[in-house]
């Protein structure tokens, strides 16, 4: 950004002439003294009409009408443009290059990007934002990020739950290098497999998305892209501890096998092996658990060719233990000696990726994607038993082209899924194999500068949910400099994993009703919404510091939905909506540069969704109607050894949300209508000792603070109103971590 | 059918590079569409560091001169001729890549390059 410091001083000089301007030119400096400027430019824009400052800096010359833009220009200083509305004598300071600097550091990549080009509204979270809250896994990636809402599922397993317009994960596609990943049986726990190190960067979009990957998505999509062996660190290694003894291990090693091929190596384990109860309930706050995760990707590179492919291998081992102090698994498991609860997850992934630019037309491409994932969990939750496999098999094909010239781009392809899914619940056994086969064609308009449009049609044939068509339009519009006018609409359309979406339910005493209707889905009928939004984005200078705003406005509407309904204390049921379901979600964004190095993002979102319940149109619980989000970023300049300090904070403050009535409960079993508001604090340091070194130190929920009794029952726990389900708030109180990373940096970076 | 045979031995696909003056992304967005709204241009990039611009067109319905005069039309100096004076008014102001000061004013924002909207 030309950075234009300039004052202009109106002297009430007469002058003489009416057809001539004159003023001085200073050179400007930190003690705003007046150093006159000898030997500079002054000319009208695109015009011949100049001249030179004299000794004292001082210069007249013709005017005219049509002259408008003065440029000011001086060998070793900015080059400066001012618009001369009334014929008055100017007086400026010309900035020095070696300010320049400072010029080149203003214009950084932020950390988290909206483009103003693309017709998805798309949000960019770099691994810079990412590194802000240096945690630990993607389900804590987001906690810099306000148009994720990241909240607790229960008070017992730990598990955090994101939302996105209001509405929760299964409603969001969430992929890893845009293969659906998180979906099925992976849906409760699955974004705390993903370790944080792993991911290179994660884009969302808010609305309905491509048609490119699948049907599901209604409110949105993540991506998650890994890190490549190519230009990931040769070797990583980061450390983690928290004050919870919470301990993690993440490495990375990337070799160059041969002139084509590179290999990664990514292995990450964690564990925490304490029994924490703060609030002397007797429960674990926080889960025992401990994690292995591996994954090794191989990457074949062929520029002449135009091969790209990938081939990826994972595997995970998850074991949880949870529940009231002093449980002892081996004596205890499924008896009321003791509340507890284990889940043991195995996870096996084999994904592949090939592609193919044509080299002699580079618009011509051809994508292959192909993944097989094995998903078993075991577990027990009390006196409940909840075991599942997903096993599941994705190929999506995808080419690329252009009609007539590239401003009209095409995606089509085909694709192709099979899940089977192996349910026991309880004494139940639930299994069921879902296949579906599809074609998509995506048309995307470019007219290179103020609009541009993408439409997108898929036909899929679903032995559950039929054969349906789901359309996906976005566009944007930029009438002046750096807005963006955008607005989308779509469908999806998705079978509820009703158990495994909703594990959280295990971890009470209520009975379990599904309400089966004869439908394909558990006696359900698939979920099917529209989306619609509309978004404004404009970028500005206020007090000549970059700084932009975004309006969002979206809007779901259910045409059918699985209510889940925590509505009666005693229960919870599934059945077909009837009536209306619908999230309406208003968000207002500002980020801000106030100064040199320093970032300032405030937001501020408004929900309103509402179900019709058995029991009537209800908020949905949980769910706050306001939240206010900041986040502050501040970084030192860069040494030369490549020294910094980096600090960073995030204060969240969420509105009144609903608790699920209690009302029919005995008394001493009763909640309030509202959760209390409740405001957080997290906060990081980072000392960036060198590129290959840097330690971190952080804590998040600093003000400590806690929801007293998240647990309801907790003194009876295989009693009726056992329930683990009502919390809004931190469970566990202030956390302190520090960590270190050490890494050596590929020599192709 | 003696024009049959002859674009028989043309190419669909031809690829073409020549230098064209400019100086930012607005620039870029000026060249590259009125390349592209030449009849038989397929693809066109023109970068804003090495002026370079790329073309790829059907040599069937259209030749790297006719181009070329679409992009001096537009306002914007190629190889080996200048535009026109009334094609160069044409040209945003701040887009005046012939004047060393625009052109210096231009190295210094690297925004331009990005070409995410002009900001002055």
């Amino acid at each position: 950004m030309k950075k234009i410091i300039y004052i202009l001083l109106m002297f009430p000089i007469i002058i003489s002439s009416q057809n001539s301007i004159s003023g001085v030119i200073m050179e400007a400096n930190d003690k705003n003294e007046s150093i006159p400027l000898a030997g500079a430019n002054v000319y009208w824009l695109n015009t011949s009409v100049g001249t030179v400052t004299d000794i004292d800096g001082k210069f007249a010359l013709e005017y005219s009408k049509e002259y408008t833009k003065l440029v000011i220009s001086y060998v070793g200083f900015k080059t400066d443009t001012i618009t001369v509305s009334e014929l008055k004598p100017i007086r400026h300071w010309l900035q020095p290059t070696d300010n320049l600097d400072a010029v080149t550091v203003t214009t950084r990549k932020q950390a988290t990007a909206k483009s103003y080009l693309k017709a998805q509204n798309v949000i960019t979270v770099s691994s810079d934002e990412l590194l802000k809250a240096a945690c630990c896994n993607l389900s804590e990636s987001f906690e810099t990020n306000p148009s994720i809402d990241v909240n607790f599922a229960d008070a017992v397993t730990g598990t955090r739950q994101i939302k996105m317009l209001g509405l929760t994960s299964p409603y969001i596609l969430i992929a890893t290098e845009n293969i659906p990943s998180i979906r099925g049986a992976s849906q409760a726990f699955g974004l705390s497999f993903i370790p944080g190190t792993w991911v290179e960067s994660i884009q969302i979009t808010k609305g309905a998305g491509s048609v490119v990957n699948g049907y599901e998505s209604i409110a949105g999509q993540i991506n998650a892209e890994l890190v490549k062996p190519t230009t990931d660190d040769r070797l990583f290694v980061n450390l983690y501890g928290a004050s919870s003894e919470r301990m993690e291990l993440n490495t990375h090693l990337n070799t160059k096998v041969s002139d084509k091929w590179d290999t990664g190596l990514y292995l990450h384990g964690s564990t925490q092996q304490e029994e924490h109860d703060v609030n002397n309930d007797g429960f674990m706050d926080m889960p025992k658990y401990h994690q292995i995760n591996l994954m090794n990707r191989w990457q074949y590179t062929n520029l002449e060719k135009g091969f790209v492919s990938f081939i990826n291998l994972k595997v995970l081992n998850d074991e949880k233990q949870m529940g009231q102090l002093g449980f002892n698994p081996n004596t205890d498991k499924l008896t009321t000696n003791a509340w507890g609860s284990e889940i043991d997850t195995d996870r096996f992934e084999i994904s592949t990726k090939l592609g193919y630019v044509n080299p002699q037309v580079p618009w011509q491409s051809l994508g292959v994607q192909t993944a097989f994932s094995s998903h078993k969990q075991e577990s027990y939750f009390g006196l409940n038993t909840y075991d599942i496999t997903h096993n599941s098999v994705y190929a999506n094909a995808i080419y690329n082209s252009i009609i007539s010239d590239s401003r009209h781009k095409v995606k089509t392809g085909v694709s192709y899924t099979y899940d089977h899914y192996d349910e026991l619940v309880n004494s139940n056994i639930y299994e069921r194999t879902e296949t579906s086969v599809g074609g998509f064609f995506e048309y995307s308009h470019d007219n290179l500068e103020l609009f541009n449009l993408t439409a997108g049609i898929r036909i899929d044939y679903h032995n559950l949910l039929g054969t349906f068509i789901t359309p996906r339009v976005h566009a944007r519009y930029s009438p002046w400099s750096k807005s963006a006018f955008r607005a989308s609409f779509g469908r999806g359309k998705r079978s509820p994993n009703i158990f495994a979406e909703n594990q959280n339910m295990f971890a009470t005493s209520r009975n379990i009703v599904v309400n089966d209707v004869g439908g394909n889905i558990y006696g359900l009928d698939p979920e099917i919404a529209w989306n619609y939004g509309f978004s404004y984005l404009q970028g500005f200078n206020l007090f000549g510091r970059k700084a932009d705003i975004t309006f969002d406005y979206y809007k779901t509407d259910f045409k059918n939905q699985v209510v889940v309904d925590y509505e009666n204390p005693l229960e919870i049921s599934f059945y077909n909506l009837e009536g209306k379901s619908y999230a309406n979600s208003f968000q207002t964004e500002v980020n801000y540069n106030p100064f040199e190095h320093f970032d300032l993002r405030l937001a501020y979102k408004f929900y309103e969704v509402k179900t019709q319940y058995n029991s009537g149109k209800l908020y949905k619980p949980l769910v706050p109607k306001h939240r206010f989000f900041t986040n502050a970023g501040y970084k030192t300049q860069v040494k030369e050894n490549g020294a910094q300090w980096k600090f960073d904070a995030t204060f969240n403050w969420l509105g009144e949300q609903r608790f699920a009535s209690t009302a029919s409960n005995p008394i001493q079993y009763q909640l309030p209508e509202n959760t209390p508001t409740i405001a957080t604090l997290n906060a990081q340091l980072t000392k960036v000792f060198s590129p290959k070194f840097e330690v971190y130190l952080g804590g998040e929920n600093i003000t400590n603070v806690r929801q007293n009794n998240p647990i309801l029952g907790a003194n009876d726990p295989f009693g009726a109103n056992f329930d683990t389900t009502f919390v809004y708030g931190p469970v566990f109180g202030s956390m302190y971590y520090a960590g270190l990373r050490f890494k050596i940096n590929n020599k192709q970076n | 059918m003696l024009t049959g045979t002859l674009s028989f031995a043309q190419n669909k696909n031809a690829k073409a590079t020549t230098e064209v003056d400019g100086v930012c992304g607005m620039c870029k967005a000026r060249i590259e569409k009125a390349c592209l709204n030449t009849k038989g241009v397929k693809f066109a990039t023109w970068d804003v560091k090495t002026h370079q611009l790329s073309l790829i067109f059907d040599e069937r319905k259209t030749s790297l001169k006719t181009i070329e005069a679409s992009v001096l039309a537009a306002g914007h100096d190629v190889k080996e001729s200048k535009a026109t004076d009334e094609a160069y008014a044409s040209v945003h102001a701040c887009c005046k890549y012939r004047d060393d000061d625009v052109k210096d004013a231009h190295q210094e924002g690297e925004e331009h390059k990005k070409g995410d909207g002009h900001n002055h």
